[in-house]
């Protein structure tokens, strides 16, 4: 057992117990954007670890894992932020807001102008 | 070593099983949307890594296809709900 088989077989230890707490965030947290929290940001590093264990155990397979590897960084949180504002702009706000702190939600008057100016 | 990718793959497993659930259950399309992304990176990560069990390089080339086509349905579905399509 050489060196590079003890690196990948850690890495895709880590990999899966990363991806197994991100699917379990999904299951268990509350909302929409804690959700997304948990499923993106760990299922993240999961995948990403993962596939750079199997590139330690392989070694020709390197640069196609670290362009899989690349593609995942960039791919996963641009959906998740596209998500995130789809949710919001659909009138599902996060579980923190309420009606006496106004300002702790900034975008919330750039998405609705109108319910500002017709609360004034 | 083998038991190290069955371990893996059984912590996979378990994981895709909790957030098939949650597409199932969950009460928004959000919540569907998100369920539908995390299977989608998870599949492509125990894709690579049968890959590497089988010894076919070709199963790389497929999980990165998919995640291509994952990542541009989970943007089509968010524009979709935020009403610009």
């Amino acid at each position: 057992m050489s060196i590079m088989e003890i690196i990948g077989g850690i890495l895709i230890l880590i990999g899966s117990i990363f991806l197994f707490l991100g699917a379990l965030g999904i299951y268990r947290m509350p909302d929409v954007y804690n959700r997304l929290q948990a499923g993106t940001k760990a299922t993240t590093l999961g995948a990403m670890s993962l596939i750079l264990g199997v590139g330690f155990l392989e070694t020709s397979w390197m640069m196609k894992a670290l362009i899989l590897i690349i593609f995942i960084a960039y791919s996963n949180p641009i959906s998740s932020h596209a998500l995130a504002r789809a949710m919001y702009k659909r009138g599902k706000y996060p579980l923190i807001y309420n009606e006496d702190k106004a300002s702790y939600d900034a975008y919330r008057e750039v998405v609705e102008p109108k319910k500002e100016e017709g609360r004034l | 070593m083998i038991y190290i990718f069955y371990i893996a793959l059984s912590f996979m497993a378990v994981g895709m099983i909790f957030s098939f659930v949650r597409f199932v259950k969950g009460p928004t399309a959000g919540d569907r949307t998100v369920a539908l992304d995390t299977l989608t990176t998870i599949g492509v990560a125990a894709m690579v890594l049968l890959g590497y069990m089988f010894q076919r390089f070709i199963y790389v080339d497929v999980a990165l296809v998919y995640a291509v086509l994952g990542f541009i349905g989970v943007i089509v579905i968010a524009r979709y709900l935020e009403g610009a399509l």
